[in-house]
């Protein structure tokens, strides 16, 4: 099976989540003794790609900022050229517009946030927000699949690959970026986080959270926080996690003060290990934690931030 | 303007997930379904702000049988002005989508807007579908829409900010949270909705590509392991030591 698998990247360097999707193409290749090409655009060492499982590289040179449109337009086209059978995308902003446009431009069956590698036409897929997993079977020749980020792991044992141009025509974009604020310019961005710190109504008031942010820092994680926090503008949007904002699988989860309401657990079900420090000890989120503390948020914090610091001093 | 939202039912947020049949069949017992809340809180509202401001018409669209209709009763109690309901049994995503364009494709809608996904399939295909099969640009997870003249501009969310994104209409958006905020039917909305037009239409036969065969559920989580307030510390050991995660 020839399988073919956009990367994306910005600021000069692939994205995690599509190096992910590189990694889950290359294996789906692997399993069924066919190839995985990467496919990219403008100006970037492609090369790497290979390290991550890709046998080679289509690269299109006169694409920058590209749009979800025309990357839509490059995959169908290098489909077109190569006959591929498979293509993978991330799940992410991008790749939700890139996907569908796929799957009408080939009349295929598209898997969307998938989880798991296929088992031949059966693709497992997170549904009912995290709560269940669906077995979804594809039932056309050529399948496409959007990898959920965070749920299948980066292989790097691979070595770099050759690339070589394609040239596609691309019209120009419809959907123009015209700026992006930069809102969070310290920290690490939620998404992407392997370790995240999470506090809700719990910390009393805005002015309380420095100790979060300071566990966060000396962990290397990213915060979040609870709807109502954000609703009420203790915290910024883009860290409300759960139902209607943003969902997340990091490997840590920490949540300082959070009841756990059923919407808040749908947007972090899908963490690893889940911490959960709250003063009353019937909140539902002990039910869905790993570990817990019964306790005050103000006299548990310092003492964890002192254990992490003299953690971080043995490191 | 004229404003097509699409809206898809959904599983109240409470809901306990459980599947009858040998794992094929989402149980429905003792389960109040909702308008899918990114559909309602988001789209339809910010197209009814839109309406609002520049003039023009909201129409809700939902692909669902008889029992679809108590949801668009509820969009058209909020305040869109008709309604249609393409009457055909749950699909896939890409059969929605086509059933959604057939209509949509001569009625000359400025605005198509969706829920960034629904809540029970998370698929967010569907709006990016209806885009290329009416050969439209896309807006995919807006938190910001507005609209002066032709001109579309919205904002998304990324990690580290917000992008500001500009396109002309007609345009197809799929809503995030931030882009409205949710409104509850007045009495006297309630009793406009019985007497709104609601469309029935019988569409053609579509073939879906993709089937659910089967769910589970996630594996149970082990007990809580608990750790003592007064030696909040160790949790910092267990998390380096016994989970492995730091």
């Amino acid at each position: 099976m020839k399988i073919i698998v956009l990367a994306e990247h910005s600021n000069g360097k692939f994205t995690k989540s599509s190096l992910e999707a590189v990694s889950y193409a290359a294996a789906w290749a692997k399993g069924n003794g066919g190839t995985c090409t990467a496919v990219t655009y403008g100006n970037i060492d492609a090369s790497i790609l290979g390290t991550y499982g890709a046998n080679d590289v289509l690269k299109q040179d006169n694409l920058e900022n590209a749009e979800a449109e025309q990357l839509a337009h490059l995959m169908f086209g290098v489909q077109q050229q190569t006959g591929a059978t498979g293509l993978v995308v991330s799940h992410d902003n991008t790749g939700k517009a890139i996907a569908p446009r796929l799957a009408v431009k080939l009349n295929a069956a598209l898997v969307p946030g998938a989880t798991a590698l296929p088992n031949g036409k059966d693709v497992k897929k997170n549904v009912f927000s995290g709560k269940a997993i669906a077995h979804v079977t594809m039932n056309t020749d050529v399948q496409i699949i959007s990898v959920l980020p965070n749920s299948f792991g980066m292989t790097t044992d691979g070595s770099a690959c050759g690339v070589n141009g394609v040239s596609i025509d691309i019209a120009p974009a419809r959907v123009k970026l015209k700026e992006v604020r930069v809102e969070a310019s310290e920290g690490i961005p939620l998404p992407e986080a392997d370790l995240v710190v999470s506090a809700g109504r719990g910390m009393k008031g805005p002015e309380n959270w420095g100790p979060v942010e300071e566990l966060a820092k000396l962990l290397g994680a990213a915060t979040a926080c609870s709807r109502p926090v954000s609703d009420i503008g203790w915290r910024p949007h883009h860290e409300h996690v759960g139902q209607t904002g943003l969902a997340i699988r990091p490997n840590l989860y920490i949540a300082i003060g959070i009841s756990g309401a059923i919407q808040h657990l749908a947007g972090v079900n899908g963490s690893k290990v889940i911490v959960v420090i709250n003063k009353d000890p019937e909140a539902p989120f002990f039910k869905a934690a790993d570990y817990g503390i019964v306790g005050d948020a103000f006299e548990v914090l310092p003492k964890l931030i002192d254990a992490v610091k003299a953690y971080n001093a043995t490191k | 303007m004229k404003i097509l939202v699409c809206i898809s039912k959904a599983p109240d947020t409470t809901s306990k997930i459980a599947f009858t049949q040998n794992n094929t069949t989402f149980d429905e017992n003792g389960v109040q379904f909702i308008v899918n809340p990114y559909d309602e809180w988001y789209a339809l509202v910010r197209g009814l702000e839109l309406k609002e401001a520049n003039g023009g018409n909201v129409t809700v669209l939902s692909v669902g049988g008889a029992d679809y209709e108590q949801i668009i009763r509820k969009a058209l109690a909020i305040g869109a002005d008709d309604a249609v309901r393409i009457d055909a049994p749950e699909s896939d995503a890409l059969t929605v989508a086509k059933h959604i364009a057939n209509y949509a494709k001569d009625k000359g809608f400025d605005l198509i807007l969706c829920g960034k996904e629904t809540i029970n399939y998370n698929g967010s295909v569907v709006p990016g579908m209806i885009a290329e099969l009416l050969n439209l640009p896309f807006v995919a997870m807006a938190s910001k829409l507005d609209v002066a003249g032709t001109t579309v501009t919205c904002e998304r969310e990324i990690a580290t900010g917000v992008e500001v994104l500009e396109t002309s209409i007609p345009v197809v958006v799929s809503a995030a949270k931030g882009m409205a905020e949710q409104r509850i039917p007045n009495m006297r909305g309630i009793m406009a909705a019985r007497t709104k037009a609601l469309e029935v239409v019988t569409p053609g036969a579509e073939t879906a590509t993709t089937a659910v065969n089967n769910y589970e559920l996630p594996a149970a989580k082990a007990a809580c392991k608990f750790i003592d307030p007064e030696n909040a510390g160790e949790l910092i050991t267990l998390l380096n030591q016994e989970a492995k995660v730091i």
